[in-house]
């Protein structure tokens, strides 16, 4: 079982500077991220009216989340009355511990799991395997982290981190530890990789009967839930198990179905660029004689009635986590998704997992920073999630904490001088009169993180403002 | 015209030349220029590192020393940006924050009048021959706030490619920011540097002299790690030369390195 987790993670730019040195790593984010990032650009841009359905997507989520009592209440009215038991779960212990229950109540002791972001988050297998339940990952990019022991390093490519070569070596060396193992010979082309997945997880899905997923949507007006996918592994999970456990996050509740329609547009084109994703699954309670026949979902909050109350903050819960953020982030492709220390890695982890998780851990007060608000992740981001301006936001917030004495005071002494033109241009000249005392590198803090990769800049003989009393004096004064 | 320079405080204590070929450049095109004296930072070191209460005071002292001019011209598409995008954010939070109206009205006076060179250039002067020469072969770099939240757009490729003698290649990448990124640069500074120098070996890859851009605050951090690599390096330096730069240069009063 997977034992890793992310408790204790150093902070961003400690995590990053190892991703920045490891070549292979890079390598691989490197030409995952652009080829990605380009196909995604191409299949936004067959849409004329792209500009408008983002428009479309982010109003309808924030009409959602400012009525979101009125449709989680209705929410669970069409689930019960379509056969379905929902739960509400305050945290991840409290989902969890609801989840293991449901698990118990019928005698199984394995379950398999439909890729999903909320089951991350609150570290359910974890959990599940603590109460002695085996959860085995369907998704192929879950497999592979999962067999390998490992974490996932981005939101819809959590194996993004990992080339083909390396998957070969966990398939053979893993996979007959988990069930079937891989076959004689197993080359590190895509399609035999594939196929071993598919021999291994067939097994799994044969025999499971009970199912975990998350959801993408939860249609309000019907109590519908989506899952949107590539692979078909989550429609073998969704409809051959006797029961299913759903847990979703509060904000994924839609109100119609003529808002999915919305969705259903913006998701595939940024997530995996494509015009339509090759399975969606929906269900509505339980069918007799069709698909599970035991449904229950666990409605997730985990601090986003918190983010909700925070009047800049509340915008990230628009996210349809569609990764286009990542694959466009500078940063995200040079630090790699494991330096978040989350499961929500990129931008939109650098904005969500503060505001669930809060900012008193060395890594989450590290988050809002891991950005040089370039804002590429705003231009790109289907529901306009102004991720810089929650960034800098969620800055002040980690700035206000005890620990920034030292920055505090630095800032407020150039704010002073700032506002004191006079003391500025005293400081001027006495910086240029002894520029040539000037070392080229710097011994401690912020002057050693520059000067150890950088040259400081050579400063003027004398400052813009010595030269305008010069030239003020001695122009001549344009005819008018 | 009347227009007043906001030099920046980068340009004014570290690289006053950007400053100077802008009052060369309007004064050329025919502009009064002035430099009001009491104007400093505008403040987007304080806000984007989580200081946003210690740039109110410079919100207002920005919008005293501009008050009166109908255009308010700077060679720096960030501090552009910082008061478009900013300013009205500080001025609403300081009244909800129950500190009064003065911040809210100061960047509403301030916000419109607030212009880049280049959009000055072109939208309000209509030119983009402005009778540069530059004998040199030239890549731009569009900085992410000039890019992205002001939307410059074509403008300074327009100005670049109505230089007399100028030779402009385009850069790959050229939308991928720099990785300055104001205290990001020391916060986090080797994803900075992993961008900064993929950057440098796009723009070494286009055979350009010069890596131009319209925001020297991008351009120290680029210049910083550029000098670094240079020295010891057989081939021709490459160096950053600020837009400003460029289009003051004339054949009569050429841009030169000293």
């Amino acid at each position: 079982m997977s034992g890793r987790t992310y408790l204790g993670m150093p902070a961003f730019p400690v995590a990053a500077k190892a991703s920045t040195k490891d070549e292979r790593l890079r390598a691989n984010l490197r030409h995952a991220t652009r080829t990605i990032r380009d196909k995604r650009a191409r299949a936004v841009g067959e849409l004329d009216d792209w500009a408008l359905l983002r428009e479309a997507g982010k109003r309808i989520k924030d009409h959602t989340l400012r009525h979101l009592d009125t449709y989680l209440l209705q929410l669970e009215e069409r689930v019960t009355a379509a056969g379905g038991t929902v739960h509400w779960a305050a945290d991840a212990a409290e989902a969890n511990r609801i989840v293991a229950s449901l698990v118990h109540a019928t005698g199984e002791t394995e379950v398999v799991k439909v890729k999903s972001m909320a089951t991350q988050e609150i570290g359910l297998n974890e959990a599940l395997a603590a109460e002695a339940i085996n959860a085995y990952e369907t998704d192929l990019a879950e497999l592979i982290v999962q067999l390998g022991d490992d974490l996932p390093s981005h939101i819809l490519v959590p194996a993004i981190h990992r080339n083909r070569g390396e998957i070969r070596d966990i398939f053979r060396a893993q996979m007959g530890r988990w069930g079937r193992p891989a076959p004689q010979g197993l080359t590190d082309r895509p399609a035999d990789l594939a196929e071993a997945a598919r021999l291994h997880l067939r097994e799994k899905f044969l025999r499971a009967k009970v199912a975990v997923s998350g959801a993408n949507f939860m249609i309000a007006e019907t109590g519908t839930l989506v899952v949107v996918e590539s692979e078909g592994n989550g429609r073998m999970c969704l409809t051959l198990p006797e029961t299913l456990i759903s847990v979703v996050g509060i904000e994924k509740v839609l109100p119609t179905w003529q808002d999915l329609e919305v969705f259903l547009q913006l998701l595939p084109r940024s997530s995996t660029a494509e015009r339509m994703n090759p399975y969606t699954t929906m269900w509505t309670g339980t069918t007799t004689g069709d698909g599970p026949r035991d449904f229950h979902l666990v409605l997730l909050d985990n601090g986003r009635t918190d983010t909700l109350a925070d009047e800049i903050g509340r915008q990230v819960l628009r996210c349809i986590r569609c990764s286009a953020c990542l694959n466009v982030c500078p940063v995200y492709e040079r630090a790699g998704g494991h330096a978040y220390g989350s499961p929500y890695p990129g931008p939109i982890g650098a904005v969500l997992t503060p505001q669930l998780r809060g900012t008193t851990s060395e890594v989450d007060a590290s988050l809002p920073f891991a950005s040089s608000l370039c804002g590429a992740c705003y231009e790109v981001c289907p529901v306009a999630i102004d991720i810089p301006e929650v960034l800098v936001h969620l800055r002040e917030q980690v700035a206000a904490q005890p620990g920034h004495g030292a920055e505090r005071a630095a800032m407020k002494a150039a704010a002073w001088l700032f506002d004191h033109p006079a003391a500025l241009a005293a400081a001027e000249r006495a910086a240029s009169a002894t520029r040539a005392a000037l070392p080229r590198t710097l011994p401690l803090g912020p002057a050693k993180a520059w000067t150890d990769s950088r040259d400081l800049p050579e400063l003027p003989a004398a400052p813009f403002r010595a030269w305008w009393k010069q030239h003020r004096t001695t122009r001549q004064e344009p005819a008018e | 015209m009347r227009v007043a320079l906001f030099a920046t405080c980068v340009n004014d204590a570290v690289l006053p030349r950007a400053a100077i070929a802008t009052v060369r450049l309007l004064e050329r095109l025919g502009m009064e220029v002035d430099f009001p004296e009491q104007q400093s930072c505008c403040g987007q070191p304080q806000y984007n590192t989580g200081y946003r209460r210690q740039t109110e005071p410079l919100v207002r002292r920005m919008a005293r020393a501009f008050d009166g001019y109908a255009y308010v011209v700077t060679p720096s598409g960030s501090c552009v940006a910082m008061v478009r995008d900013n300013y009205p954010r500080i001025g609403a939070k300081a009244r909800t924050e129950g500190r009064g109206e003065e911040p809210a009205v100061a960047a509403a006076s301030l916000t419109p009048r607030v212009l880049e060179l280049t959009e000055f250039l072109v939208d309000v002067l209509g030119v983009t021959d402005v009778g540069a020469y530059f004998p040199h072969t030239v890549t731009y770099h569009p900085s992410c706030h000039g890019l992205r939240v002001l939307g410059l757009g074509t403008r300074p490729l327009a100005l670049l490619r109505a230089v007399e003698g100028l030779e402009l290649v385009e850069l790959p990448g050229a939308e991928e920011c720099c990785g300055f990124g104001g205290t990001f640069a020391v916060k986090n500074p080797d994803v900075s540097t992993a961008m900064g120098a993929d950057k440098i070996a796009h723009a070494r890859s286009t055979g350009a002299e010069v890596l131009c851009g319209a925001d020297n605050s991008c351009l120290v951090h680029l210049d910083g790690m550029l000098r670094r690599q240079n020295r010891g390096r057989g081939d021709a330096p490459l160096r950053t030369v600020h837009l400003a730069e460029i289009l003051a240069s004339t054949e009569a009063d050429p841009w030169s390195v000293a």
